[in-house]
C-alpha cells in the first residue's frame, strides 16, 4: 500500500478515531466510566508500572479522551498529547514537569489576563518565578535568561488584541538557552498556525475556544512536539531521573520522543488531578470535525467587521492583524496566511464610557468572558478579564480603558456589522 | 539509507515479516524496559529469545537465557539490541558470523551506531536504530493511541480487541509517510555533532 499525506481537513475528521471494536459504532463513543477492569493481576501490575498500553482510571486516561488527544497531536504535528480539564490546568501540568521551586520561566507580556494572574500570583506560591518579556522586542527575551530559566512561554496570536508573535526568533532564543519554547496556540488553532513547524517544543490550548468552538465545554490540552532533548545536563529531573513511584524508570529513556506527554500524564495529571470529562472530550471532538470550515468563516467575518470599524467615525483605532495597515500584518502574512484569527480589539473616541455604552447597546453580540464561540462576543477587558491589572499593566497588555474586544462568530457578517452600526450610533 | 527518519512501510515490513527475535541485553528484572518490551513482543506472537550471559540458567517468561547469539542454535529473523551505542558493534560482528545471518538488526531507543549499521547493510541486512519495536508495533496497530500518542495512521475499519498472543494488523494508512517532521528534524540535529 502507498502512503499518501492526508490533508488537514481529513485529519480533523479522522485522526485518532476508528469504529468501536465492540459495537462498530462509527462515531467515537462516550466512555462515561471512572474505571476499567483488568484481565488479571499481572495485567493490572503491568498497567500500573507503565509497562503495557491500556486503561486504568479516567483520571489517568480514557478512550474517548484518547481520541481527542491523538487528533490534536496529529493536527499540530506533535508526537503525543494530553487532554486536561481546562487551558489553565494545561499550564500548571506543563510547568510542574519543568520547574522546581526557585526556578524561573520567561513569559510574553501580551497574554490572556487569566494567564497573567496565574503566573504572577498562583505560581508564586509554588516558587515558580515568572520574568516578563516584550513579544515585540526579541532582545528582551534574551536579556531575561538566567541559569534558573527553565522555559519560555508565548501566545501565537496574543490576547486580547490579536497581535501576532514572531515565533521563530523567540524559538532561537529558547534553543540557545537550552530550554523548551511553550506556545499557547488557542486563538490561532493549528488550522491557522502550527507552532511546532516554527520551532516550538510544546503547544498548549484552551480547547474551550475555537477548537471546541461552540461555547459548550471546557477543556485544555498539552501537545508534545517531540523535539526537545530532556536528558541534557540533568536540567529536567522529572524526565531524566529515575522515578521512585514507577520502580525507578526514567521517563525520557523509556518513552523517547513522546516522553514529555507521558510525564504530564503519569506525573502531572495523575497526581494533580485535573482530568477532562469524557463527555466534554466528545463535545470538543465533534467541534473539531468542522474546525477548518469554522475558522475560515470566523476569519472572513472578522476581516469584514474590522474593515467596517476602521471606517467608522466613532472608532479611534482598530487592532486587527488581518488589516493591511496593521502593525502585525507582515507577521500575519508569514505565520497565518489563511487568516489572522477572529479575536481583536478596537478603541472608541469616547473612551471608557463609550466602551461601556457600546457593550450595553449591542443586540446580537453577547457580553461575556469567553472567545472562540460560534456566536459573536464582546467584552470590555479593562473592567473584566484584565481588571486585576493596574492601569500601566493594562496598557502594556493591550487592554487600555478605551479598548473593546470582539470575538467574531460565524453568523452572517452583514448582521454583525448592522448590530455594531446601530450600537455605535445609539 | 537515512536513519534519522523511517518510512512507516519500512518498519511495517519488518514487523510483519519477522517471526523470531533474539533480544540481546534482555533483563529478568521486571521493571526494566527490556523486560517489558520482551513481554509485549512475546504477547503479540513473536518467538522471543533472551540473550544475556549474566543470566544463563534462568529463564524469562518461560524462555531460557542463552549466553550469546551463537548459542541460540537455530536461525533467528531479527536481533534486537538492548545495549548502549558503544556496545553495538561487537553484537553486529557476531550476528554477521551466524549462518544464516539474521534479516534485521534493530537497535533500541537511544542506541545508534552508524558504522555498525553500514556494516550490517553491506551484508544485506535491514537496520533500524534508535527505535523501540514495542512502541512501533503499538503505534502502527494504533494500540498505543490509548496513551494519547500520535500513531500517524488512520483507519475506517473496526478496531480489533487486543488479546494475549494476538497479532494486530499493522496495515493502516500512514499519515505523512510515518514522519513527524519536527521530531525527526530534532533527532537529526541531535545526531549531528555541532
Amino acid at each position: 500500500m502507498t502512503d499518501r499525506l492526508p490533508g488537514f481537513s481529513t485529519l480533523a475528521v479522522h485522526a485518532g478515531a476508528q469504529p468501536d471494536p465492540t459495537t462498530g459504532a462509527r462515531v467515537t463513543p462516550i466512555y462515561q466510566t471512572t474505571s476499567f477492569v483488568f484481565n488479571d493481576a499481572d495485567h493490572a501490575a503491568s498497567l500500573f508500572g507503565l509497562q503495557a498500553f491500556g486503561n486504568i482510571y479516567t483520571r489517568i486516561g480514557n478512550p474517548t479522551t484518547a481520541v481527542l488527544e491523538e487528533r490534536i497531536a496529529a493536527l499540530e504535528g506533535g508526537t503525543a498529547a494530553l487532554a486536561v480539564a481546562s487551558g489553565h490546568a494545561a499550564q500548571v501540568v506543563v510547568l510542574q514537569q519543568l520547574l522546581m521551586p526557585g526556578d524561573e520561566f520567561i513569559a510574553a507580556r501580551k497574554l490572556y489576563g487569566g494567564s497573567i494572574n496565574q503566573f504572577t500570583h498562583a505560581f508564586k506560591s509554588f516558587g515558580w518565578n515568572v520574568a516578563w518579556a516584550d513579544p515585540d522586542d526579541i532582545a528582551s527575551f534574551e536579556r531575561a535568561v538566567t541559569p534558573r530559566t527553565k522555559a519560555i512561554f508565548i501566545e501565537s496570536i496574543a490576547n486580547p488584541a490579536g497581535s501576532i508573535t514572531d515565533i521563530e526568533p523567540i524559538a532561537e532564543v529558547a534553543r540557545k538557552a537550552g530550554v523548551p519554547l511553550i506556545v499557547d496556540n488557542t486563538l490561532a488553532t493549528p488550522y491557522l498556525i502550527r507552532p511546532i513547524d516554527h520551532g516550538a517544543d510544546i503547544v498548549v490550548h484552551s480547547l474551550t475556544k475555537f477548537l471546541g468552538g461552540h461555547g459548550n465545554s471546557l477543556g485544555g490540552i498539552i501537545v508534545d512536539g517531540g523535539t526537545f532533548d530532556w536528558s541534557k545536563d540533568n536540567k529536567y529531573p522529572m524526565l531524566s531521573e529515575p522515578r521512585p513511584e514507577y520502580h525507578g524508570i526514567r521517563i525520557q529513556e523509556t518513552f523517547g520522543n513522546f516522553a514529555f506527554a507521558i510525564a504530564c500524564r503519569v506525573l502531572g495529571l495523575r497526581d494533580l488531578g485535573p482530568a477532562l470529562s469524557p463527555f466534554n472530550a466528545f463535545m470538543i471532538l465533534t467541534g473539531i470535525e468542522t474546525l477548518p470550515l469554522r475558522m475560515q468563516k470566523h476569519c472572513e467575518n472578522a476581516k469584514a467587521v474590522a474593515e467596517f470599524l476602521a471606517g467608522h467615525s466613532a472608532v479611534a483605532s482598530v487592532n486587527y492583524a488581518g488589516l493591511a495597515s496593521d502593525k502585525y500584518n507582515k507577521l500575519a502574512r508569514k505565520y497565518a496566511p489563511k487568516g489572522a484569527g477572529a479575536v481583536f480589539t478596537f478603541s472608541l473616541r469616547g473612551g471608557y464610557d463609550a466602551g461601556v455604552n457600546l457593550v450595553s447597546n449591542l443586540k446580537l453580540f453577547s457580553h461575556l468572558a469567553n472567545v472562540g464561540d460560534t456566536r459573536s462576543l464582546v467584552i470590555h477587558p479593562a473592567s473584566t478579564t484584565h481588571s486585576q491589572l493596574d492601569d500601566a499593566a493594562k496598557v502594556r497588555s493591550g487592554a487600555a480603558p478605551d479598548v473593546v474586544r470582539l470575538s467574531i462568530g460565524i453568523e452572517d457578517k452583514e448582521d454583525l456589522i448592522a448590530d455594531l452600526e446601530q450600537a455605535l450610533g445609539a | 539509507m537515512n536513519h534519522d527518519a523511517y518510512d512507516d512501510n519500512y518498519i511495517r515490513g519488518i514487523l510483519n515479516s519477522v517471526k523470531s527475535i533474539a533480544m540481546v541485553g534482555a533483563s529478568p528484572v521486571n521493571v526494566r524496559p527490556s523486560y517489558f518490551a520482551f513481554k509485549y513482543l512475546a504477547q503479540r506472537g513473536y518467538d522471543m529469545i533472551p540473550v544475556n550471559p549474566g543470566h544463563v540458567g534462568k529463564s524469562l517468561l518461560g524462555k531460557p537465557f542463552v549466553a550469546s547469539l551463537a548459542d541460540i542454535g537455530h536461525p533467528v529473523d531479527m536481533i534486537d539490541i538492548f545495549r548502549n551505542s558503544s556496545h553495538i558493534m561487537p553484537v553486529v560482528d557476531e550476528a554477521l558470523t551466524l549462518s544464516p545471518p539474521p534479516k534485521v538488526i534493530w537497535m533500541q531507543l537511544g542506541a545508534r551506531d552508524d558504522a555498525a549499521a553500514e556494516k550490517a547493510e553491506a551484508a544485506g541486512l535491514k537496520v533500524v536504530m534508535n527505535r523501540c519495536p514495542k512502541i512501533e508495533y503499538g503505534r502502527l496497530s494504533s494500540e498505543i493511541s490509548w496513551m494519547g500518542v500520535n500513531s500517524r495512521t488512520l483507519s475506517s475499519k473496526r478496531a480489533p480487541i487486543p488479546t494475549q498472543g494476538m497479532r494486530l494488523s499493522l496495515n493502516r494508512m500512514s499519515v505523512g509517510g510515518g514522519a513527524t517532521a519536527a521530531s525527526d528534524r530534532a533527532a537529526k540535529n541531535k545526531s549531528e555533532p555541532t
